[in-house]
């Protein structure tokens, strides 16, 4: 029996899946539930309309801030603070956006222009570091997190909130006009009976593509990714690995500052104390779960939050929710090792048909 | 002496600007003994964190897990001592740290998972596994909340140096030396005041630690082949040793440190398991081994200075204000020295950003809230980008290692 190397490499995450849903189950079952009733309950909270509809507004900016995070991995480079480079972006954009009046189309640009460039050049600062100074990417991009964080704070409460009017006391940007806002798809697609689904899901579709293209399809792609699987024979080949770094740590926070742009003109409209957080560390998980693939990291966004949206329900049902957390860790941590051993069987493989070949000649 | 100055003036130098800055009113919170207790304590899960780090990397893992690990330690550390008491409270930490110390093994020895998406993965995990158990565990408590634990009651006596500094009614020696307000003298003075007095078990417990992971990496047996594991692992297996084993002993060790560094921050800073309460420092922590030279004494001044931050940020604003020139002043010195090296741009914008610093300073009472926050954060990466280029790390570390095969 022959199978291809990419369908052995699927296997990998139907594993993990497997592992994820094994384990959850003993949990539950540790803990006193039902698990077959749990999994059917979550099952059909998660397949309803509106659900859906959720599912694919929560994987929007999911699935870009995997995106941001694969570009790195490409080039052998962990962005840790794909975090406070979209907050980042998204603060800065959410500030202007709401102070300029310009037609729809140029209003739009705008914003993702200013939170594109502003979450590149935070992200640059890491690649900076790694290259003149030899501070390791990891623990220069966690800190910078904290650091943004911070600043974050200080600029929402301080700069861009006092010119708010509102009888609120909560720290937040104005609303932007309605010529920044991305229509909803719902007229479009005739389901007025559903929620919003947010039109930015085109923008990450195009997002994907242009992922590929820079990623598979251009020299600049090839060095990031020569220099990511041999770093030494990348350099023979002309590769300058300083400014691949930097420029890869760009790109990678360019992608993370389309993150915010889902959520801030499609629903939330200003920058607010509650804009979602955490969606970086989310996309590490789901491009290592789709393996930096553009077609995997949609399914894995896809199903991280099928996952998110499914478990609201259990609240209802007085079972801890959090048990969806526990399953998207699980399936992280065992989709990285069931990879390892699928690339070394291929690999072993490989290997065997080799020398066979040779030794038929 | 003036060779040892000239090696070190880095350090040196913004020592004697902060003893300078603290003969202020305003600024004397940078040298009472009050900070530098606080300073320890929090250096104390720093230096923890970084040496598991260091038995983790001796053996050629790199674990950027440690922070998850610590997480694992908050969140047994608290329940345990919940249940039973402080004590049981750090036993539960550690074996927790441990646990998550075997999966990263397990990971990154046994199937040879890239070191860093594995920690990340562990890191991931355990944000997850704690958030679960805290639910579960804490399900019929009237305070049962997703992210937060009951109180607990972390307190197993604390003791104090007698004669030097004022332990069981004795005259403090120290305490009178900084009551003098002499220059230099008394903060020294402080310091020692800070670093012996009211000094729980659970601290004295941890410092004693230190010498001893110090002791057993460095001058056992059992240690040299640990470290020989990181450095030349073909040849340690020529020699009969168990490399797989050492490694998942390095890290489970490892694992155990940072787990005893999240027990102890439950059980002395906060006395309450809280989500997020690890803040990264776990990853400070890593940053001090580094700063150290993966060594245990390197590690332990490392994480002094961190902690030093970590305090500074906690206890006064007005503190942090006087940072501001301090920072100038180094800047300014850097200029010098550039301008001597003759590189003109990096000297001019050393100058730029000194001056800058400086009309910070003189134009403004304290430093936002919000900036003060991140004091230990920025420090490490200032510190890191000023320190880690003249560093020698184990020879294999990051690098995978399979039973048989040449490298």
């Amino acid at each position: 029996m022959k199978l291809s190397l990419k369908l052995t490499t699927l296997l990998a995450p139907v594993f993990a899946i497997i592992v994820a849903f094994g384990l959850s189950t003993i949990m539950l079952y540790l803990i006193g539930e039902d698990p077959i009733e749990t999994f059917k309950i979550m099952y059909d909270y998660g397949k309803t309309g509106k659900s859906i509809v959720s599912i694919l507004n929560r994987s929007v900016p999911l699935y870009i801030s995997a995106v941001a995070v694969a570009v790195g991995f490409k080039m052998g480079l962990f962005n840790i603070g794909v975090e406070s480079q979209y907050l980042m972006g998204a603060l800065l954009s959410a500030a202007l956006g709401a102070a300029v009046a310009l037609p729809s189309f140029l209003h739009i640009t705008l914003i993702i222009f200013v939170a594109v460039i502003s979450s590149a050049f935070w992200a640059a600062i890491a690649g900076y570091l790694k290259v003149k100074k030899g501070v390791h990417e990891v623990i220069s991009t966690i800190m910078l997190n904290y650091i943004g964080t911070g600043i974050i704070a200080y600029l929402l409460a301080n700069i861009f909130f006092e010119k708010v009017e509102l009888s609120t006391t909560a720290p937040q940007t104005d609303l932007l006009p309605e010529t920044a806002r991305i229509p909803s798809l719902n007229a479009f697609l005739g389901i007025e009976d559903l929620p919003n689904l947010h039109g930015f899901i085109i923008g990450a579709v195009f997002i994907g593509l242009l992922y590929y293209w820079i990623v598979w399809k251009t020299s600049l792609g090839f060095d990031l990714r020569a220099t990511g699987s041999s770093p030494m024979a990348a350099k023979f080949s002309g590769a300058n690995p300083a400014r691949l770094t930097i420029l890869a740590m760009m790109i990678s926070g360019a992608f993370a500052g389309f993150v915010g742009i889902a959520p801030l003109t499609g629903y939330f409209f200003k920058y607010t104390t509650d804009f979602p957080s955490g969606l970086g560390f989310a996309g590490i998980t789901v491009a290592l779960l789709g393996r930096n693939h553009p077609v995997g990291m949609a399914l894995g966004a896809i199903l991280l939050s099928f996952l998110e949206r499914s478990a609201q329900i259990l609240d209802l049902k007085d079972v801890p929710k959090e048990i969806e957390k526990i399953m998207q860790a699980v399936i992280v941590l065992t989709v990285v090792v069931a990879y390892e051993v699928v690339k070394r069987y291929v690999t072993n493989r490989q290997i065997k048909e080799a020398s066979k070949v040779v030794a038929d000649d | 002496m003036i060779n040892f100055v000239k090696k070190h003036y880095l350090i040196i130098l913004p020592i004697v600007f902060i003893v300078l800055i603290a003969q202020m009113d305003k600024y004397d919170q940078l040298t009472t003994s009050g900070t530098f207790g606080a300073a320890i304590r929090l250096a104390i899960p720093i230096c923890l964190a970084g040496l598991g780090g260091m038995f983790s990397e001796r053996t050629g893992i790199v674990n950027i897990g440690l922070e998850g690990m610590m997480i694992m330690g908050t969140w047994f550390g608290a329940w345990a001592a919940w249940l039973y008491g402080p004590w049981y409270g750090i036993l539960a930490g550690i074996l927790g740290g441990a646990l998550f110390g075997l999966i990263h093994a397990v990971g990154t020895v046994t199937f040879q998972v890239d070191h860093i998406v594995s920690g990340v993965a562990i890191n991931i995990l355990a944000a997850g596994v704690a958030r679960f158990l805290n639910v579960v565990a804490y399900a019929d408590q009237p305070t049962q909340s997703s992210t937060q634990s009951p109180r607990i009651d972390g307190d197993v006596g604390d003791f104090t140096l007698p004669y030097l500094s004022g332990g069981a009614d004795t005259p403090s020696l120290f305490g009178y030396l900084q009551d003098l307000n002499y220059p230099f003298i008394s903060d020294i003075a402080g310091l020692l005041l800070g670093a012996t007095s009211n000094l729980s078990y659970i601290s004295i417990f941890a410092l004693v630690l230190i010498p001893v992971a110090a002791w057993v990496l460095w001058s056992t047996p059992f240690g040299l082949q640990m470290r020989s594991v990181g450095e030349l692992p073909t040849g340690s297996e020529s020699l009969g040793v168990n490399v797989y084993l050492m490694k998942y002993i390095g890290v489970m060790i490892s694992g155990g440190f940072a787990g005893l560094a999240g027990a102890y921050l439950v059980l002395e800073s906060s006395g309450i398991y809280r989500e997020g309460q690890t803040a990264g420092r776990g990853f400070i922590g890593l940053a001090s081994m580094i700063f150290g030279n993966y060594r245990p004494f390197g590690i332990f001044m490392g994480s002094g200075l961190f902690g030093y931050a970590d305090a500074l940020q906690l206890r006064s604003d007005d503190a942090v204000h006087g940072l501001l020139i301090l920072i100038s002043l180094i800047l300014f010195i850097f200029a010098i020295k550039q301008l001597i090296e003759k590189k003109y741009i990096n000297s001019s914008i050393s100058i730029a950003l000194s001056i800058g610093f400086l009309i910070w300073f003189l134009n403004s009472e304290t430093v936002p809230s919000e900036f003060v926050y991140f004091t230990p954060h920025l420090t490490t990466l200032i510190v890191l980008s000023s320190a880690s280029q003249k560093l020698r790390m184990p020879q294999k570390v990051g690098q995978p290692y399979r039973k048989g095969e040449l490298s």
